[in-house]
């Protein structure tokens, strides 16, 4: 049984339901990588899993427990972390004071969690109190992940990571993502990216209007010709 | 012969707020201005009512005894002229801020009339009103004055019903459920807003004028916030906002209630009379929450959007 | 210049320093439960009633009295969330402020009930002046001015170095990220409302000392509280703070005679000053000092 096991799920904002049965399957040290047009409904079923949009039917199973519509406060504590593609940082808190929201749930492991995430982001560090409303796009990324890996999650969403930032901090998140993955955190994230992220992608998977059309690893998603041309830009 | 006096008068009132509510629904029911300050508005057009038609004083300006077919234009007049540069300045701001600024400028018409007592007679207020229909006696002036504005209110549901079905109205609507997409689309906001917050304070202006002559009298504590501008609130929820046949029902439906409990009130003991008055105040805060809570459409109103 | 300071100046703190707790306290509601609360005023004369309650039933000093204030500001700030505000939470900000004034009415109801309509006081005994570096101050007032800033001090500490202020200023930032975090929403919604209670307590005795006690009080003080938040930028409770304390200050010298003997204001026109600063912010600077939100 997969870590994390999304399986036909229905659901979306309001009446509209933009997934219409869309499913994939997450490992403990995986990555992988949902791609698709706008609208394909990639960060829908993010949220749907982060638990800030409604599942109408079909299931979403974490670790064996059943998590769909289950309320979105309790997924850290699950070890679920979310880091959403807009507005992902606190803007007037510092940089200490974002990480430190990462642990609210359990306030003790604040320490050990800060030197963990200093390690893999050491230029943070220098800007512990800066608020992170303050900092650049790439550093509020940074900030954003590295709260969402202060209590060690076994899974953690990232809703395009790389959105907006320049092609030097595309490389470094992709590299700072391997590492995560390497030290054991499954890795779902959605890229408009899609090439570089397909590269590294153990597992991507194409949805299109709302549902799967493609399940493949990584680079032989990128080697198929018709998927190239379909959903990723030719 | 008392009962039917006291009938009148009720009737009367219950009309006067409906103008009222007409207006406040072609701010916030129509356009989604969150108007808190309608005393100032009411209380413009009331003493202009009162000024022009008094007889003459010493204690303030005015007093030409005009008749009431001059002076309750030029109170709507006045509502309208001071919703000019208040609008003008003030409806950009957003809803909140705009309920806070719209109570700050009814506190200052209030200071205003208290403390400029050259032109308004001060606390002591403006007295030796007359009322139309006065001559032919109880009851017959009496349920005259009430034809009279009933008639006027009458007049004002038939233009903004107009109002609300024209181009007009419906390009209200448009700003107020989505600008942005109204702006789209060629409209001017701010215009639609200006147009519409005058048109509404006029109404209020008019309500004024009405409320001086059924008091034969104005002064600046003569037209309490709670009646005046938080009782229409409670009306034109209660009777649906954004719905002319809604704000009247409301006002009429509410008016009942608040007599009811006068009446009730009355009939006990002086200590308790009081008291009772502030029951009912309770209950009027309580009935609102409820109502946004059970029914935020009130009996006859849309369901705006996003809510 | 001994005349300036004493008349114009302290009263100008004192007010200042009753309006920057009131507004600091509706800054904080607005910022975190994200609505205008239009029954701050009214709570605040709760507060200063529960008090004179206390004091008079108990023979206690108005200070004594203040943690009764709380007492009663407290539960009814809890009651009006979880029975209103609370089901209202996914509605527009608009209907939570049409809502709210239906509890203003309600607490205002109740103080009418309970106290009746004539003004009263704290029934202080008459003291001398103290002299403080060769002025005259009543003592009264050096000890509203050493609360509200005791007050800002320890709310301060809290916003700054608690676990709970971090919460309380992540859902002022962002109530969504904030849930991510696994922020227990409703539990913070609650403390931030038992904080703004206990200011607007302590406030309410203050301004019942200042001045007298009317069920009124409380509202007549509403647009000055809204004034100084959006002056500082509504949502940041230090630029509440820094709001309140001008305005007072404007407010008290707005009738200092500047020129040969005629003041600036008529004093019958006070109340209107913190209009003015209200029209005149949002004109100028609608998001305020220190950048508010929205």
């Amino acid at each position: 049984m997969a870590l994390l096991e999304v399986d036909r799920v229905v659901g979306g904002y309001g009446e509209a339901d933009i997934l219409q049965g869309a499913s994939l399957a997450a490992e403990a040290g995986e990555i992988v990588v949902i791609v698709g047009a706008n609208g394909a409904g990639k960060s829908t079923l993010m949220k749907a899993i982060a638990g800030l949009v409604r599942v109408r039917s079909g299931s979403i199973r974490f670790a064996g427990d059943e998590i769909a519509n289950a309320p979105a406060e309790g997924m850290i504590r699950r070890g679920l972390a979310y880091v959403p593609q807009e507005r992902n940082v606190f803007p007037s808190l510092t940089v200490e004071e974002n990480l430190r929201m990462g642990a609210y749930v359990r306030p003790d492991a604040t320490r050990a969690g800060i030197a963990r995430v200093l390690a893999l982001f050491p230029d943070l560090d220098a800007r512990r109190g800066v608020a992170a409303g303050r900092l650049s796009g790439g550093q509020r990324q940074m900030v954003a992940i590295a709260r969402a890996l202060m209590l060690e999650p076994r899974l953690i969403l990232l809703d395009e990571p790389t959105a907006g930032l320049s092609p030097r901090f595309c490389a470094v998140i992709f590299e700072r993502v391997q590492a995560i993955a390497r030290a054991g955190v499954g890795v779902l994230m959605v890229e408009q990216n899609a090439r570089p992220a397909l590269a590294i992608a153990d597992r991507g998977v194409v949805l299109a209007m709302g549902r799967n059309r493609a399940t493949a690893p990584g680079p032989a998603l990128l080697a198929d010709p018709e998927i190239g041309r379909l959903f990723l830009g030719g | 012969m008392d009962a039917l006096l006291y009938l009148a008068t009720l009737a009367t009132l219950a009309a006067i707020y409906a103008a009222l509510a007409l207006g406040l629904n072609l701010h916030w029911g129509l356009t989604g201005l969150m108007n808190f300050g309608g005393a100032g508005f009411v209380a413009i057009g009331a003493y202009t009512a009162a000024l022009l038609t008094a007889a003459p004083s010493a204690t303030h300006v005015g007093g030409f005894a005009l008749p009431w077919w001059l002076a309750w234009p030029a109170a709507a007049l006045a509502g309208a002229l001071l919703a000019l540069p208040i609008g003008a300045v003030s409806l950009r701001l957003r809803a909140d801020y705009l309920a806070i600024a719209t109570i700050g400028i009814a506190e200052i018409v209030r200071l205003f009339a208290r403390n400029e007592d050259w032109l308004t007679g001060g606390p002591l207020g403006v007295t030796a009103i007359p009322r139309p229909f006065e001559a032919l006696g109880n009851p017959a002036g009496q349920f005259a004055f009430l034809g009279l504005v009933a008639l006027v209110v009458a007049g004002l549901y038939a233009l903004a019903e107009m109002t609300a079905r024209s181009p007009f109205g419906r390009a209200l609507r448009a700003v107020r459920d989505d600008e942005e997409a109204a702006k789209a689309v060629g409209k001017n906001p701010a215009r639609l807003r200006l147009q519409a917050f005058v048109l509404g304070a006029a109404c209020m202006g008019l309500g004024g004028a009405m409320l001086t002559a059924f008091f034969k009298f104005m002064g600046p504590d003569a037209l309490e916030p709670v009646t005046v501008t938080f009782l229409v609130w409670v009306m034109l929820i209660a009777g649906g906002s954004g719905s002319n046949a809604g704000a009247v029902l409301g006002a009429v439906a509410v008016w009942a209630v608040w007599a009811a409990t006068d009446w009730l009130a009355a009939q006990l003991p002086g200590e308790l009379a009081t008291r009772a008055a502030y029951v009912r105040l309770f209950l009027i805060g309580l009935a609102l929450q409820v109502i946004l809570l059970a029914r935020p459409q009130g009996l006859l109103g849309e369901r705006m959007a996003g809510r | 210049m001994a005349e300036l300071i004493t008349f114009y100046l302290v009263p100008g703190l004192v007010l200042g320093a009753i309006y920057a707790m009131s507004a600091t306290g509706l800054s904080l509601v607005y910022g975190v439960i994200r609505f205008a609360n239009f029954a701050h005023g009214d709570l605040m004369g709760l507060g200063a009633y529960a008090a004179l309650a206390a004091s008079q039933g108990l023979g206690l000093s108005p200070w004594a009295s203040i943690p009764f204030a709380a007492a009663a500001t407290v539960p009814a700030a809890l009651a009006a969330d979880v029975l209103f505000y609370a089901r209202l939470r996914r509605s527009l900000p608009a209907v939570l402020l049409i809502s709210s004034f239906g509890t203003a009415l309600m607490l205002r109801a109740v103080i009418y009930l309970a106290f009746g309509p004539t003004p009263q006081t704290f029934g202080r005994a008459i003291v001398p002046p103290l002299m403080l570096w060769g002025l005259r101050i009543q003592e009264r007032h050096v000890w509203i001015i050493a609360g509200a800033a005791a007050s800002a001090a320890v709310l301060h500490l809290i916003l700054a170095r608690t676990r709970a202020g971090r919460a309380m200023r992540a859902m002022a930032d962002d109530p969504d990220l904030a849930r991510i975090t696994g922020v227990p929403t409703e539990a913070v919604i609650r403390l931030t409302w038992t904080i703004a209670a206990v200011l607007v307590a302590i406030a309410g005795v203050f301004l019942g000392l200042d001045t007298q006690l009317t069920p009124v009080m409380g509202f007549n003080v509403l647009l000055a509280s809204f004034a100084a938040a959006i002056l500082g930028g509504i949502g940041r409770p230090w630029g509440a703070a820094l709001g309140g304390l001008i305005l007072g200050l404007a407010e008290e010298c707005s009738s200092y005679p500047v020129v040969g003997g005629a003041p600036l204001l008529e004093p019958s026109y006070k109340s209107a000053v913190a209009f003015a600063v209200l029209i005149v912010t949002l004109i100028a600077r609608p998001q305020g000092l220190f950048r508010g939100m929205g």
